[in-house]
């Protein structure tokens, strides 16, 4: 949590590695974490953004997988929970939200790696997150991490209908994606999750959403296959600036806009 | 197009890795055939100029892997750091361009192939003049977000270019 004060003060909510084998989301956050720090007291628009918000960030959603990435399977994705009645381990916890639950776009397939789980939350990296954002109350944007596509998303992916904020949401994520491209010439597509990749049931932001949090958003960081999950080191740094700035503008417009 | 399928016209812009400045505009058409899963689509393309000529780090790497005593044999390219050692980089390139033909041959409307990874690479020595390597592969599906491991058996000669002699998806560990 980043805090220069207040009591349940309106919040961002920014996370990295549902995907446990999305390495460059958990390094770059923890760049993120470093920067967030440093640019306040510096930077005049993280500090007034501080002020007024908190920032919660969660730099490593599925820790389990995490481990699981360095110990065993490079290509994870999913948690490592046990499924009763299968061999196969784990749920995709992007998968796993109360959004659409049980729609095209997530498998029923306990060995498959969209494999959407039991019931919706029965992850505990999913339920933790969900009892937080309810319990808090005043989270005001829903931002998180996947790689790779270089893609800038906004509900929905469980259907391919419009959110209602659509225009709003579209505009911010290509002032967001023109901001991400100023640095390195990186180019992010902006679009819904449904349209811009696949149908997808279950996701996180679709959830934030439809739970009142207009401001949702979902990155796919660098690449776009060359190396895919497996992005050298030296592109770390570069992606975590340029993913900075993209947050940055639309925290921005949040700070400027909630209240 | 009833009862036959569905045909894209496409126009790319295909660009040198290890030249980046250098690109090359192409126009291609994909037809994806009705209802037969098991044909790969029809591509016919035009490439508007030349591509980059390549034949002396072909025949470096020719004869590099020629004059070995031992067969070469390697893992995890890129590693998971996403390093690749220099000497492996035309192994790579190598896989690349293979893999294409397997993604192919494999590929639907409703899917989006990446090589993923080499977890697996060994020469198999030839008698005759052409190079040749099993690999084993990890392809990434986008879509089903699979990671999907395949086997191809690999020949490669300078002047001839790459064929896919074998290939075969491996089951899932």
């Amino acid at each position: 949590q980043f805090s220069t004060g207040g009591s349940n003060r309106p919040a961002i909510w920014l996370d990295a590695g549902i995907h446990s084998r999305e390495w460059v989301t958990q390094a770059s956050a923890i760049w993120i974490a470093k920067k967030i720090a440093s640019d306040y007291g510096t930077d005049p628009s993280i500090t007034s953004l501080l002020n007024k918000m908190d920032i919660f960030l969660l730099t490593v959603s599925n820790p389990d997988g995490y481990v699981f990435t360095h110990t065993t399977n490079r290509m994870w994705r999913k948690t490592r929970s046990r499924n009763q009645g299968s061999l196969c381990v784990g749920v995709d916890p992007n998968r796993n939200w109360d959004a659409g639950f049980g729609g095209p776009g997530a498998s029923s397939n306990p060995c498959s790696d969209s494999y959407r789980g039991p019931r919706a939350n029965s992850e505990v990296e999913v339920q933790s997150v969900v009892n937080f954002i309810k319990n808090h109350g005043n989270i005001q944007a829903f931002l998180t991490l996947h790689s790779y596509s270089q893609l800038l998303m906004y509900p929905y992916g469980y259907k391919c209908t419009e959110p209602a904020d659509y225009v709003e949401l579209d505009a911010l994520g290509k002032a967001a994606a023109t901001s991400i491209r100023s640095l390195y010439g990186t180019t992010f597509t902006v679009g819904s999750i449904c349209t811009t990749i696949y149908q997808a049931s279950g996701g996180s932001i679709d959830w934030s959403y439809d739970n009142g949090i207009k401001y949702s958003f979902a990155f796919e960081l660098r690449d776009t296959g060359r190396y895919g999950f497996l992005l050298p080191a030296s592109q770390i740094i570069p992606a975590a600036e340029e993913t900075w700035l993209g947050l940055k503008k639309i925290m921005e417009h949040v700070r400027d806009n909630s209240f | 197009i009833d009862g036959v399928g569905t045909k894209y016209h496409l126009e790319l812009v295909l660009e040198d890795i290890p030249d980046k400045d250098r690109t090359v505009n192409c126009t291609a058409e994909v037809l994806y055939h009705l209802g037969n899963k098991t044909t790969a689509p029809d591509v016919q393309f035009t490439i508007e100029g030349e591509l980059k000529n390549a034949d002396k780090a072909d025949d470096v790497f020719y004869n590099r892997i020629k004059s070995l005593e031992k067969e070469l044999v390697a893992e995890n390219i890129p590693d998971s750091h996403g390093n690749v050692p220099p000497e492996m980089e035309p192994i790579r390139l190598l896989a690349w361009a293979a893999s294409g033909y397997v993604i192919w041959q494999n590929s639907t409307e409703n899917t989006k192939f990446q090589l993923a990874q080499i977890k697996h690479v060994k020469q198999v020595k030839r008698s005759d003049e052409y190079l040749e390597f099993d690999y084993t592969i990890l392809l990434h599906e986008m879509v089903s977000q699979e990671i999907i491991p395949w086997q191809m058996t690999v020949l490669w000669h300078p002047r001839h270019g790459v064929q896919v002699t074998q290939d075969s998806q491996q089951p899932k560990h």
